[in-house]
């Protein structure tokens, strides 16, 4: 093998520079974990469970889009037969006013773009 | 206790719609009470607007103030780039069918309020290739899906009374106030006067027409300008104006049935 000095160092550091993120991660103390919505609601109980709502909130949010727009069906009652308004501003935000501790830090982690709020409009003085 | 309380609220929403120039009937509803009662409900709504009474108001913008704080409606003064949901013109462009020249002096010179007419036969939802707009068969509101519109502006066109605006840019950034209960749209999407479906769901009468009873509440003679109520139903207010007033609407000629009447 000709020059297999140069060629195996070579592959060397373009392995180093290559993973260089994953070191720099470790190196610095950085987490591999997941984001940590925060929650600063009282409120004991979301409209439906928590693990429903981490995967399929999104799904939730068009149903109860079409349902009040197309259909006028406005009342979501849930399990334990409560009554809420299917909204995103005056019920979701009314427990999570934080939008960018919220919904933001997860968002981003994954990031996606929902365009809800270039209509919709953030509560005021929600973030901390 | 609670039936007794739910009795009551429901012949309180009742008794909103037929009791002429009831007061303040928005406040019989406490806030929640809609989730379990529901909203005012009709078969097919209308408006008849007095312009005798409103052009009494000299000036007066009561009604536009109302609705376009209540909706985030945005002000431009760009006349290109204007949003209407309510407005007022002069008599002949509004009625540009009514071309007798000697009409009452007073007359010529009044300002009409112009909403939309959320006609039977609109040909705004005809035209729209995405479903975006369309009638509601349970009481007639042509009703806008926002997240649906595409921007294609064909009900723009459409509409003979130009009661539909496109929003050429962003107008979160031209409303002064912005009502947190209420959306903004956004840039490439068409708007337009909805019978405040949002607030009759809640049992409030349209935003235009309680500013407009609160306007008349003080004086002498409590019927306010803009009245607001069912067709379908025979004792309704808006009934009883229609059959002891001669009314007449904006171009009836086109077929589209508009559901706003004027008593001139």
């Amino acid at each position: 093998m000709y020059d297999s000095g140069k060629i195996i160092s070579g592959l060397i550091i373009f392995l180093i520079i290559a993973t260089a993120p994953i070191w720099y991660t470790a190196a610095s103390g950085g987490t591999t974990k997941g984001p940590e919505p925060e929650i600063i609601t009282t409120e004991k109980q979301c409209v439906r469970d928590t693990d429903y709502m981490r995967h399929d909130h999104m799904e939730l949010l068009n149903e109860w889009r079409d349902q009040v727009v197309r259909g006028d069906d406005r009342v979501y009652t849930t399990a334990s037969g409560r009554k809420f308004e299917k909204s995103l501003s005056n019920t979701c935000m009314s427990c999570h006013p934080n939008k960018s501790e919220f919904c933001d830090r997860c968002h981003n982690y994954m990031g996606v773009d929902p365009y809800c709020w270039s209509c919709h409009i953030e509560p005021k003085g929600g973030s901390r | 206790m609670k039936v007794r309380r739910r009795t009551f609220i429901k012949a309180a929403g009742l008794t909103a719609l037929s009791v002429a120039g009831g007061k303040a009937v928005a406040q019989r509803y406490d806030a929640e009470s809609w989730l379990s009662t529901g909203g005012l409900k009709a078969k097919r709504w209308a408006m008849v607007i007095d312009l005798r009474k409103c052009n009494e108001q000299h000036g007066c913008t009561d009604c536009i103030n109302a609705c376009h704080h209540t909706h985030n409606v945005p002000k431009f003064e760009d006349r290109k780039h204007e949003i209407k949901w309510v407005w007022k013109d002069s008599f002949e462009h509004a009625f540009i069918e009514q071309e007798n020249e000697h009409i009452p002096e007073e007359l010529k010179r009044s300002h009409v309020l112009m909403l939309c007419n959320h006609c039977d036969n609109p040909p705004c939802v005809s035209v729209c290739p995405t479903q975006s707009t369309w009638k509601r068969e349970e009481d007639g509101i042509v009703m806008m899906d926002w997240h649906r519109c595409i921007g294609c502006r064909y009900c723009v066109v459409a509409c003979p009374y130009g009661s539909r605006s496109f929003n050429w840019v962003d107008p979160r950034e031209h409303i002064s106030e912005i009502n947190p209960d209420f959306p903004t749209r956004t840039k490439g999407v068409v708007e337009k006067c909805t019978f405040c479906e949002e607030r009759l769901a809640k049992g409030k009468l349209p935003a235009c027409v309680e500013a407009c009873r609160k306007r008349f509440a003080g004086g002498e003679d409590t019927t306010p300008a803009l009245i607001f109520g069912d067709l379908e139903d025979p004792n309704s207010e808006v009934r009883q104006l229609l059959k002891a007033n001669f009314t007449i609407r904006r171009k009836p000629g086109l077929g589209t049935e508009p559901e706003v009447y004027y008593i001139v």
